[in-house]
């Protein structure tokens, strides 16, 4: 094949983390002067190769090469003096940094020892005034808006002299003003020969502003295609490939009467939503992320605030204004982030296991530690915790087995509703079924249990009925049986996820 | 599964997990046991039980101090505070049993209670406000010092009855009643931190405060309380002092904090929280005296005290994180 009308070949690009293969044996080229879409999943690698590409990570195995050129970089840093500069999708403004000093940050102008402001100010006027910009080289960072700060991280990507720039959804915090002024100016760096790749889970802006995309899925390369002729359809169905027909161990159980009912609430990113949920039953909640599933369930556990809209527990409104509020009702969540929300390593799996149930453990004053130390080992042996003794502490656990003791203090709890964030995210295969196994036994139970997942496979093959969300709301809803007849697959919900109507 | 490992990995001893887990939990009594040996050996009169009260009755100040510092230093916070505590509780005493002739119980508890509510006070601000507990303290402290200044006007004052002078000199089975006092508050410390409701939710909150709220734990009344109490132990502290030197002063306690950090310290107290045991703490502050009543022993002067101390420190810190990389 003939690479030299590419700026940017990557070849037989390989990285893994641990036993986790995320990226295998990929490829990518980016023609210069054209707008390059990257598609696919969460977890299907896109990230992972542009760390690559910038050298924040190195990859195990594959060659890159930039304007013909082999390349290899160091850093960040390194990339950007080559080249290539990368506006993250999360941006880091050092709010007390003046707009020059923001975009001349480790080239500044020097007088001898002494920095040159006048000079750097006057650099900086220079540069801006190719842009049409409301600020100006003194203005602070913290007065800019985010678009803005975003506009200050392309100019300093121009100003270095970058042949590319990728950007991480870039829109995902633009109104659609600000969408239309970012897609002017990526046409004019275009037309001046940059190229661009573009990040995004936003179709219309893909068939807008790109001219051709390149589609992962679980790691691998699946194809490019020139946007022109291209349709959503085919894009998702390249996305989703075919069916992976997983075997989940999902009992089928006697679903009860309503427990828990919310009616439009809203809060900081996401707006009117309405569901309930019975006893018995597994509530999938799918969508990609930043669509509003955690943030939903992080304010009805009461770590976030609810801003309108109500709550129902058995038909008797209730207020959550903080997870201990929330736990005493019998709403219990096992968090997405684990690390911070989950447990606390320090300390021991009887420790972290009992500390939302101490109350019960009480005697007189003191607790009593021969009934804990029982139950406790109790229940990590009906979670099939791997540890040598609950007195281990967090550290020495892996991941599945972390999620496991998560598990196990709500289940010593016994809640009415179980929500569960990313219950198998970084848990080995063993470790994950044994879950999806657990999810079962607590719905038998009589628990309702409401799952988010990022994974199609385990949402459709767990749940009874599955929410889909899109960009702060609920795009659709799908019942069990439609899944199991086949009217309803992988790629009907990916296309909800993406915003389309059922 | 540590006999398991060794054998399977063939390592030698000192990497053995169970060499680890042995020293990460008693390797500050072997550091005290190796100190008492070698001092022993060069001054025998070291280890004749007349001295290990003496030492005893000195370390229980600090000690007590000690104890309330190790619960707001495993929260995640520290508490600079309690010097000035000593200072209040002093000079409180003094007035309400040598002013106003006040009976001498019901004065002890009066004057344990504002401690005790300048250290709610520390909680507070700690926790509902969220500043940073070194600021506060830092603060507090100064406001603390000038109370007890502006009550006692400066002046020191003779508390010289026998009964008040009891409280330290006393003896019960032969043993000093500060000894005492001390027992019957590690007895207490031991249950508060190891087997309560409390003491594991001031672990879960300095281990990790996200996952402790996650879990239900009431942040604010959890640091607020281990502030109170760290208040009532430097009161408790300060009567005894008070009775020692006989005379109700404000200039006493002054650089007490840095002893109660040191005994934390060297008895495993995690400052980046989570991490502590009430043992510990009393290892801890058995090391600080005998740090100083050894050297005294050896003529060592007191200007070569304070280095001593504080290299012992960084090298019992530095023996902790070698130990337990692993461990944590």
């Amino acid at each position: 094949m003939d690479n030299s009308a590419y700026i940017l070949n990557c070849e037989g690009i390989s990285k893994a983390f641990g036993g986790t293969q995320a990226l295998k044996d990929v490829q990518l080229h980016v023609k210069a002067g054209e707008v390059h879409a990257l598609l696919g999943e969460n977890g299907a690698g896109k990230s992972t190769l542009m760390k690559c590409v910038i050298g924040l990570i190195k990859q195990d195995e594959g060659t890159m090469e930039f304007e013909g050129k082999p390349y290899q970089v160091s850093g960040p840093v390194d990339a950007l003096n080559r080249g290539i500069s990368m506006i993250h999708q999360e941006l880091n403004p050092e709010p007390y940094l003046t707009v020059a000093e923001s975009i001349f940050l480790k080239r500044e102008n020097t007088k001898g020892f002494l920095l040159d402001k006048k000079a750097q100010n006057k650099r900086c006027e220079e540069v801006l005034a190719r842009f049409d910009v409301p600020y100006t080289a003194t203005t602070k960072m913290k007065e800019l808006t985010l678009a803005q700060v975003q506009m200050v991280e392309i100019i300093k990507a121009v100003s270095c002299d970058s042949r590319l720039i990728i950007m991480d959804e870039p829109t995902s915090s633009l109104d659609s003003t600000e969408t239309d002024h970012l897609f002017e100016v990526i046409r004019e760096l275009k037309a001046k020969g940059v190229a661009i790749i573009y990040i995004s889970h936003r179709m219309e802006e893909i068939f807008e502003i790109c001219d051709r995309v390149s589609v992962f899925r679980n790691g691998t390369y699946i194809d490019s295609k020139s946007m022109e002729g291209v349709t959503r359809d085919e894009l998702i169905s390249m996305m989703v490939g075919r069916d992976v027909k997983s075997v989940f161990p999902k009992v089928d159980c006697k679903i009860g009467k309503p427990v828990f009912r919310v009616e439009k609430i809203s809060g900081n990113g996401f707006r009117d939503i309405s569901f309930e949920v019975r006893e018995g039953e597994i509530l999938g909640i799918s969508g990609l992320v930043g669509s509003g599933r955690s943030e939903t369930m992080r304010a009805i556990f009461g770590l976030d605030p609810i801003t309108s809209g109500k709550m129902y527990l058995d038909d008797e409104e209730i207020i959550n204004k903080t997870p201990r509020a929330s736990i005493k009702k019998g709403i219990c969540m096992v968090n997405e982030d684990r690390k911070n929300y989950g447990l606390c390593l320090l300390r021991s799996i009887r420790e972290n296991i009992s500390l939302p149930n101490l109350p019960e453990k009480q005697k007189g004053l003191v607790l009593n530690q021969k009934r804990e130390k029982k139950e406790c080992t109790e229940v990590a042996q009906k979670l099939t915790v791997k540890a040598s003794s609950i007195e281990h502490n967090g550290f020495s656990l892996s991941g599945g087995n972390q999620q496991k003791v998560v598990l196990a203090k709500w289940l010593m709890a016994n809640p009415r509703v179980l929500i569960l964030d990313e219950p198998t995210r970084g848990v080995d295969v063993g470790a994950k079924s044994d879950i999806h196994t657990l999810m079962c036994e607590f719905a038998a139970k009589g628990m309702a249990v409401i799952m988010i997942s990022s994974e199609l496979p385990e949402v459709m093959g767990m749940s009874d009925r599955i929410l889909v969300y899109h960009e702060g709301t609920v795009r659709g809803e799908v019942k069990r049986e439609e899944i199991l007849s086949n009217k309803i697959t992988q790629k009907e919900i990916l296309a909800m996820a993406f915003g389309q109507n059922k | 599964m540590s006999q398991k490992s060794a054998e399977v990995n063939n390592k030698k001893f000192y990497q053995t997990d169970a060499f680890r887990m042995f020293m990460g939990k008693y390797g500050i009594g072997v550091i005290l046991v190796f100190m008492i040996i070698i001092i022993a050996i060069m001054k025998p009169r070291f280890i004749y039980p007349s001295n290990i009260l003496n030492v005893l009755t000195q370390i229980s100040v600090n000690c007590l101090i000690a104890y309330g510092m190790c619960l707001c230093i495993t929260t995640g916070g520290i508490d600079l505070s309690v010097g000035p505590q000593l200072a209040l509780v002093s000079v409180l005493l003094g007035q309400f049993i040598v002013v106003q002739g006040m009976n001498m119980g019901l004065a002890i508890i009066l004057s344990l209670l504002a401690a005790t509510f300048f250290g709610f006070l520390n909680g507070v601000l700690v926790a509902k406000f969220n500043m940073a507990a070194f600021v506060v303290t830092l603060a507090t402290q100064l406001v603390i010092r000038s109370i007890a200044q502006i009550i006692s006007n400066g002046q020191g004052m003779s508390m010289a009855s026998q009964e008040f002078k009891n409280i330290y000199s006393g003896t019960f089975l032969g043993i000093p009643y500060p000894i005492w006092y001390m027992i019957i508050i590690s007895i207490v410390m031991y249950i508060v931190m190891h087997w309560t409701k409390f003491g594991r939710y001031v672990f879960a909150v300095g281990g990790n405060v996200n996952a402790a709220i996650a879990s239900g734990v009431n942040v604010f009344w959890t640091k607020t309380l281990c502030y109170t109490i760290s208040g009532l132990l430097a009161g408790i502290a300060g009567v005894i002092f008070t009775s020692k030197t006989g005379s109700a002063q404000s200039n006493i306690g002054v650089a007490y904090e840095t002893d109660a950090v040191a005994a934390c310290v060297l008895g495993g107290t995690s400052f980046a929280g989570g991490i502590a045991t009430a043992p510990g703490v009393l290892l801890g502050a058995v090391i600080i005296g005998c740090i100083y009543n050894g050297m005294n022993f050896l003529n060592i002067g007191s200007y070569y005290q304070y280095m001593t101390k504080g290299i012992i420190i960084i090298f019992a810190v530095l023996l902790d994180m070698v130990i337990n990389k692993k461990n944590r």
